[in-house]
């Protein structure tokens, strides 16, 4: 697929220590995960639609974090920013959520 | 593996690995960033949409989910693409990182091409708000908000594709044939910013056209 790398040391094929595999596999995942996620969305599943499409979704942010952007090679400090990332949305998600499902009690909200 | 005699080192790093790691690390804290810009989209998103669920489900019905999908399509392709572009580049393979930049760029072309098609259907049907807005629905609350969070979200992840698509022809610019020899970090950093665009979408998709195609 590509030319041969044109500095790679001779004897030792360029390709065999960056994997092609990997990147097309992760590629038919995904592309698989979309065709499924976009029907399950046509069967009524209740409130657990919603539930099933954010799940299929996070495993395809997974394959894309883990694989296409290479975190598990990328030293610790990349693992860190990469689950403050996650850790800080959570807590976004959460604390305005906290706010915005009682306010109803608290208030008489409808 | 590239030879590492002929990638350049900054003066102020003590090695490859420290440089390799320096960059990466430049560029997940600003992607920590873009997590949070795009946490407080989602986040609209997640309280409007506990507030007025069934507007939200008939709104979501409007949109074209087969364009959605194939813009999903289309952008996994040009996350491969991507990914190929930053092999090459590792592997010292020039021809390779312009050739996966370029199809990368025409991917990203394709997907902004459909997403301007589905805008003008939405101008066209009275679906923008603020631009003679006609869809009121029969949901109690008014559909608009969706629309407003639906251009919101889908005009600021083009923007963000735009602005990629720039750095890419950069990039492919700068490692033609008989330039200078190029850091292959500069392509990977560009990798983890097309990816995380990629990401975003992955998001958006469900929760803007997938809503509510069961009802």
């Amino acid at each position: 697929m590509n030319q041969p790398a044109t500095t790679s040391s001779p004897g030792e094929p360029a390709s065999a220590s960056y994997p092609l595999r990997p990147y097309l596999l992760v590629f038919f995942g995904l592309m698989g995960l979309t065709a499924l996620t976009t029907t399950v969305a046509y069967v009524d599943l209740g409130f657990l639609n919603t539930t099933v499409a954010l799940a299929i979704a996070g495993v395809k942010a997974l394959l894309v974090v883990l694989i296409f952007m290479h975190v598990p090679h990328s030293g610790k400090i990349v693992w860190a920013l990469a689950s403050a990332g996650l850790l800080f949305l959570i807590i976004l998600f959460l604390l305005t959520m906290n706010d915005y499902v009682t306010r109803a009690m608290v208030m008489g909200w409808e | 593996m590239a030879d590492p005699s002929t990638i350049p080192l900054a003066h102020h790093f003590e090695d490859q690995e420290q440089q390799h790691e320096t960059t990466a690390i430049g560029m997940w804290a600003f992607l920590l960033s873009e997590v949070m810009f795009f946490g407080g989209l989602f986040t609209a998103y997640l309280v409007y949409r506990n507030r007025y669920p069934e507007a939200f489900l008939e709104a979501s019905g409007k949109l074209d989910v087969t364009l959605g999908t194939l813009n999903t399509a289309v952008l996994i392709g040009s996350s491969l693409t991507m990914a190929l572009a930053v092999r090459a580049a590792h592997m010292g393979s020039r021809g390779g990182v312009v050739r996966w930049l370029l199809a990368t760029i025409i991917a990203a072309g394709i997907f902004l091409g459909v997403k301007a098609v589905e805008y003008s259907h939405k101008f066209h049907d009275g679906l923008v708000p603020g631009a003679n807005y006609a869809f009121k629905g029969t949901a109690s609350a008014d559909t608009e908000l969706f629309f407003a969070l639906y251009f919101g979200a889908t005009g600021m992840h083009a923007l963000h594709m735009v602005i990629g698509v720039g750095l890419m022809a950069v990039v492919a610019w700068r490692w033609r044939p008989n330039n200078v020899v190029q850091h292959p970090d500069g392509v990977e950093v560009l990798g983890l910013y097309w990816h995380f665009v990629d990401l975003v979408w992955i998001f958006l998709f469900p929760l803007l056209y997938l809503l509510g195609r069961h009802v």
